[in-house]
């Protein structure tokens, strides 16, 4: 593996390639092929020396990321001019393009007009440095506070309730330390090395400090009060704050009590707030709440197939609640489902059982189907679409019958355009055009000429859509040197990953280079851009990313003796 | 036996490094730092502690050496004035003048030598191996770098290339063959056999060779050298070893093993009998084998020596005497309780005396036998204000907290804000009233972290104005309109890299990429002086823990001490192979310890100038010093992570705190040295209990005679406690006068 690693290290040079360009651009047209070896043997080997310099400043600078300033204080211990222009904070913004057999990054560098920037307000100010301070520890445990990570990271949390004999590392103790605290019971036996030979599983708290007593109690009743600003912050500090994971039973006991009581008494309102909070609990990416899903799921799903959700069901749009429900089980599927707790197919056959069933109530019938509709366009191949044409049947027994109900009615219609939705979208993918009206009735049933249309629909804004994503496309093609450029927005990032060289030669504009058009780019001198990334080691050194210019004057067979002169001599 | 030991300049090995500063290529700076070396003992050391015994005859050479280099640069004056003062003949130099002018960098190498005869063996060496008939061609084009050639040229010896990797792997068979017991040692061979091997390849010309020989066995090598292979790897040209400084190490410093007698018989007479004469003259020429008697070492042993960039310490190189102890404090009457008021009042007032340069005087009465004498080295006087703060501070040590695995510190985080990664370095006051932050952007910024504002003194048109008789001038002379929280020092060039807070308050310190170490006024907030010596980048500085004196050290391979009142440096201590990252003074300011990127501590005599220790073990460039407070003990750590902490009397590793996982840039003891909190890269403070690590240890006779240490891994077990920062690295820590810990960096969103 090492070895490996070391063999490419030691052949990373840049191509040959890159040299003549390097020449061409500057007007040496036939180079010799000897002279690119030895020119790019040369080259890398500076690049090299310069990029292990910069690690020092980055080092020195206490930073993790190679910046290109650490790569300008290299040069100059170098005695080699810096390169100036090459501030950038974040990345290198190379862009790549690719034609004529050839793999280019370039430097762009749009002309840009003085009167606009003249014209352009002042950018704000940027932030004065500052001084904060916090506490980190107090007397060897650590504040629960915003300025300080949260107490237990989601593997922490994870790691304690699914490996419950791990012996307890120091790191960890300091939390045991803070339960132990606050439970105001045994605080001595929390630093020992005996407590981590015993191998007991950590106790975890069932008690509250006052804090978090009161916070809970502001939270539950900011979150189903009815003041909506404070609940909105009160879903907010659920969604982000790090450090609710010893109050997540208690949220989840708050949940599941609450929607037990609210479904009894059809408080839609209520359950509303509910999910809005399993939502919240969910977002938060500090909690590990795969302890606490058998309160969450069953909370939730009441909340999609429930008989009656609200005292009115003519009236209330308690099918909102079950599409929002529905969609929050099929983000849990999606995040919690694994092979051994199997919720995603539990549900599924929980959802498919009682759509069968022909007593089924509408409400249920829906909300069977929108959790199912959620679980993805695959669930709908193959679960809904062959049930079309039978629930098709229903629906229509129930809009064309005689004697119907007026809420059995809305029911049936509200089904009736829940499935239009999702199947539409699903069976403009899978089935091949044209759309024949008469074929969909016999495929689907009633519902085939409503489908079809809607199928219709949804094809032409698919087109739509496709449309506006396709980006513009030119290649330009010039008698020498060729060069194409696909605008496609890339990035020099997620560009291949071999050495390459890039090049933007100021005779070379990239499009007809006619006056008053400065959203072309033009650039004012001619620039190389020498990127060498080699992708096994780019991750472990943060080495080998550089670019070097030259001044647009300089004749390239001069180019690596001057810049070894240079390197050699210093200041002789 | 005496193969290895015969034509060596081990004896000298100290000083023959100490070529490096002027053989790196940086030729101008030459006559910078060759004059306050010589002209020192006469004109720069405060007191003329540093004596000049010309008797010896070493010495002699070494003048010979001097006025050679000065006749070479034509500062004839100096020729004379220096000639005079020595009492040397006029002809002493012209006969040493020939006796070296064998190559154009005779001059300066041997005159830094300072064995004569030592520097005309090597010379002679080179003539040998050029003479035998391979011409090195670089010996007469590159003459701005006579040095390189002449280190260079020792390659020259051919031998059949093919043959190379035939040679090695059967040593490799050999060494796999031997006895548990030796292979452990005999595999220390390995590293620097394949490095120069591969330079000789390399050298002339095999460059195919050279590439299949390092592909086929820089495998082998041990993980933590693995740096050194990378840049050995991208070095495949005869041309690219000239001004390569990874190579002028190799080859300018003999690679030290330990190896013990047994082991090394068995090398010898596999090598004998299969006459590998290829690998036994680079065995001879470029490696050091300091050889003991006894049981050979196990791979543990080995490995937690080894890493360094020239293998390890030899023995005798730690031998000497190091004064350890602490000076005695000076005697102060303690206030009476009556007078606390008082002292606390003028305590409040700013200081603002400039520091004397007069010796201490002698207070002791019972001295540690570890400590150095009070007139060791002078120090300034103390001051009226700096008996006020030591009043003060005896106040606070009655309050200080004791601290143990029991009881914990609080650690208070100062996180600087909206840094945009810019924050380079920090400082904080003894006091902890005064926080500086240096940054990327060349500024140092000062902070008051109590409510006190910072202030300037009045302009001089002011200040003509004010009574001076009034009884509370030192309030007077301050600009009320000037008050504000922060005050920002323009005036590098370049980021700051390092960054020292003087014990009086008075004065900052701040070292720069751009090569100056600048002194700023805390009273005026202006620079005051511009060091210049350095001329690469200054990577740290730090003032001695009783003011007036200073150390810096940075990428040109030199720690140079300074005085505040002296625009040149006092001392200027070479011998690292590669950048000094840091820099400390022990508490008793006679010693200085770097740390560097040849991954090796070395620990410096202030008064003498040498060099008394030298600590191999780390893995990777050092980034963090501390010394114990009772000056016993020494912390480092590196980028590898890992803490390392050496007893200084012995001159041994004494314990590994492994736990980090990046860089450690902050190492600091609290005020007892019951605690060592570590601060990390990998945004983690961690504490340590530094009283069980030093307390664990055994020092038998035979450990302290032969530094063969047996490390037990008990970091977990050392570990107290780990607080995780929020994304904010930890680059400075500080224990308050009475143990809270006050740790700093910059966030970085």
């Amino acid at each position: 593996m090492a070895e490996e690693r070391r063999q490419k290290q030691c052949s990373v040079v840049l191509p040959t390639e890159s040299m003549k360009a390097m020449a061409e651009s500057v007007g040496v047209g036939q180079l010799q092929e000897d002279s690119c070896v030895a020119l790019s043997e040369e080259v890398s080997y500076r690049i090299k020396e310069i990029a292990q310099d910069a690690l020092k400043f980055m080092h020195h600078g206490k930073r993790r990321k190679l910046t290109t300033s650490d790569v300008d204080n290299a040069l100059k211990l170098k005695n080699v001019e810096p390169l100036y222009g090459f501030q950038s904070q974040e990345f290198i913004p190379f862009r790549f393009a690719s034609g004529g057999g050839r793999e280019l990054h370039f430097y762009e560098e749009k002309e840009v007009d003085l009167s606009d920037i003249i014209n352009t307000p002042l950018p704000r100010v940027p932030l004065d440095v500052s001084l904060k301070a916090h506490w980190l520890s107090i007397e060897g445990m650590q504040p629960a506070i915003p300025e300080n990570p949260p107490p237990a990271t989601k593997e922490q949390q994870k790691s304690e309730s699914t490996e419950p004999l791990k012996v307890v590392k120091p790191g960890q103790e300091e939390e045991g330390t803070i339960q132990n605290k606050t439970q105001g019971t045994t605080a001595t036996d929390g630093k020992g090395k005996e407590k981590g030979m015993i191998r007991l599983k950590p106790r975890s708290t069932h008690e509250l400090s006052v804090e978090q007593q009161l916070y809970y109690k502001e939270i539950t009743e900011a979150c189903v009060g009815s003041c909506e600003a404070k609940r909105a912050e009160a879903l907010q500090s659920i969604a982000t704050d790090p450090g609710l994971y010893q109050m997540l039973p208690r949220f989840s006991t708050f949940i599941s009590e609450g929607v037990r009581v609210n479904v009894v008494q059809n408080n839609l309102a209520l359950l509303i707030y509910l999910m809005r909070m399993v939502k919240a609990l969910m977002d938060n990416p500090t909690l590990y709440l795969e302890k606490y899903l058998h309160e969450l799921i069953p909370a939730v799903v009441t909340c999609i197939v429930s008989k009656q959700l609200c005292l009115r069901p003519d009236v209330d749009n308690h099918w909102a609640l079950r599409d929002f429900a529905a969609r929050l089980m099929a983000q849990s599927c999606k995040t919690f489902s694994t092979t051994t707790n199997n919720i995603q197919s539990r549900i599924t056959k929980t959802f498919t059982k009682s759509w069968l069933d022909d007593k089924t109530q509408w409400t249920t019938r829906y909300g069977c189907i929108a959790g199912l509709a959620e679980l993805g366009p695959d669930v709908i191949k193959t679960l809904i679409l062959p049930r079309l044409s039978v629930e098709g049947a229903r629906i229509k027994a129930v809009m064309e019958g005689p004697v119907v109900s007026n809420i059995d009615k809305i029911g049936a219609d509200h089904v009736q355009s829940l499935l239009l939705k999702h199947c539409a979208s699903v069976i403009a993918k899978i089935r091949p055009q044209p759309d024949n009206v008469e074929q969909y009735r016999s495929d689907y049933g009633y519902l085939g000429p409503m489908l079809c249309s809607h199928v219709m629909k949804a094809r032409t804004q698919a087109a739509l859509q496709a449309q506006q994503v396709n980006r513009t496309t030119l290649t330009i093609t010039q008698p020498r040197p060729t060069l194409s450029v696909s605008q496609s927005g890339l990035s020099g990032s997620s560009g291949p990953r071999t050495p390459s060289i890039i090049k933007v030669p100021s005779s070379l504009t990239l499009m007809s280079p006619r006056p008053g058009t400065p959203s072309q780019p033009s650039p004012p001198a001619t620039k190389y851009i020498v990127m060498a990334t080699s992708a096994g080691a780019a991750s472990t050194q943060q080495v080998y990313v550089l670019y070097v210019r030259y001044d647009y004057d300089i004749n390239i067979c001069l180019v690596s003796k001057q810049l070894t002169q240079c390197l050699l001599r210093k200041n002789n | 036996m005496a193969a290895v030991q015969g034509g060596l300049v081990d004896a000298s090995e100290e000083k023959d490094i100490k070529t490096e500063p002027s053989s790196d290529g940086c030729g101008n700076n030459d006559t910078n730092d060759a004059r306050p070396l010589s002209t020192s003992p006469g004109s720069n050391a405060p007191g003329g502690n540093a004596k000049t015994s010309s008797g010896s005859t070493e010495e002699q050479q070494t003048l010979l050496a001097v006025l050679q280099f000065l006749k070479k640069n034509n500062l004839t004056e100096s020729v004379e004035i220096l000639r005079r003062e020595a009492g040397l003949p006029e002809d002493s130099l012209d006969l040493k003048g020939s006796d070296s002018s064998g190559a154009s960098s005779g001059g300066s190498a041997g005159g830094v030598d300072g064995v004569g005869v030592d520097a005309s063996a090597l010379l002679s060496r080179v003539t040998v191996s050029s003479s035998a008939g391979v011409q090195a061609p670089m010996k007469t084009s590159g003459e701005d770098q006579p040095d390189v050639n002449v280190v260079l040229s020792a390659y020259s010896q051919q031998g059949d290339p093919a043959l190379y990797e035939t040679y090695y792997s059967g040593l490799k068979r050999f060494i796999e063959t031997v006895l548990d017991c030796h292979r452990a040692e005999l595999s220390q061979v390995f590293y620097p056999l394949f490095v120069h091997m591969y330079l000789e390849l390399v050298y002339n010309n095999h460059e195919n060779e050279a590439k299949s020989f390092f592909e086929k066995f820089s495998g082998d090598q041990e993980c933590y050298y693995e740096e050194d292979l990378r840049v050995l790897s991208s070095l495949t040209k005869k041309e690219h070893m000239r001004g390569n400084e990874t190579l002028l190490d190799f080859r300018t410093s003999k690679f030290v093993l330990r190896i013990s007698r047994d082991s090394y018989q068995l090398l010898k007479r596999h090598l004998q009998e299969r006459q590998n004469n290829q690998i036994w003259n680079i065995i001879q020429e470029h490696l050091y084998i300091d050889i003991f008697d006894g049981m050979p070492r196990s791979k543990s042993q080995i490995d937690a020596m080894s890493g360094s960039l020239a293998g390890e310490a030899k023995r005798d190189a730690n031998k000497s005497k190091v004064y350890y102890g602490l000076l005695k404090e000076p005697e102060i009457e303690l206030p009476l309780d009556d007078e606390d008021e008082e002292a606390e009042n003028e305590e409040g007032k700013p200081k603002k005396k400039k520091p004397k340069k007069d010796s201490m005087g002698s207070k002791s009465k019972k001295q540690d036998p570890n400590a150095p004498s009070q007139t060791r080295i002078p120090l300034p006087e103390l001051k009226d204000s700096d008996k006020l703060d030591k009043i003060m501070y005896m106040k606070e040590a009655t309050k200080r907290i004791r601290l143990g695995p029991e009881t914990l510190p609080s650690i208070c985080f100062y996180s600087f804000l909206n840094a945009y990664q810019g924050l380079t370095a920090v400082d904080l006051t003894d006091d902890s009233s005064l926080i500086a932050g240096g940054f990327a952007d060349s500024t140092v910024r000062v902070w008051c972290v109590t409510p006190k504002k910072l202030r300037k003194v009045k302009s001089a048109a002011d200040l003509n104005l004010i009574d001076k008789e009034s009884d509370d001038v030192l309030e007077r002379i301050m600009d009320e309109k000037t008050a504000s929280e922060s005050k920002i020092l323009y005036g590098h060039s370049g980021p700051v890299y390092g960054i020292s807070f003087s014990p009086d308050r008075n004065y900052l310190l701040s070292s720069s990429e751009d090569g100056t170490v600048r002194l700023w006024s805390l009273q005026t907030f202006t620079c005051l002086v511009g060091y210049k010596g350095h001329n690469y980048p200054v990577w740290d500085t730090q003032f001695s823990p009783h003011g007036y004196y200073f150390v810096s050290g940075g990428h040109d391979r030199v720690a140079r001490l300074w005085a505040t009142d002296h625009y040149q440096p006092l001392r200027m201590f070479a011998g690292h192979l590669a950048d000094i990252t840091c820099t400390r003074f022990h508490p008793n300011s006679n010693y200085v310890a770097t740390g560097s990127s040849d991954r090796t501590i070395r620990l410096w005599d202030v008064l003498t100038g040498n060099c008394v220790r030298i600590f191999t073990g780390h893995k990777g460039p050092i980034h963090a010093l501390a010394f114990s407070p009772n000056g016993k003990f020494l912390a480092s750590g590196a980028t590898d992570g890992r803490v390392l902490l050496w007893d200084i009397g012995h001159g041994l590793m004494i314990g590994e705190l492994k736990g980090h996982t990046d860089t450690i840039y902050a190492l600091r003891f609290s005020r007892d040295g019951e605690i060592l909190a570590s601060g990390s890269m990998d945004n983690t403070v961690r504490l340590w209990d530094s009283m069980k690590a030093f307390d664990d240890l055994e020092t038998d006779d035979f450990t302290a005679a032969t530094g063969h240490i047996h490390l037990q891994d008990n970091s977990q077990e050392l570990l107290l406690g780990t607080y995780m920062s929020k994304s904010t690295p930890v680059i400075h820590l500080h224990f308050t006068r009475r143990n809270l810990l006050l740790a700093a960096g910059a966030y970085n969103p």
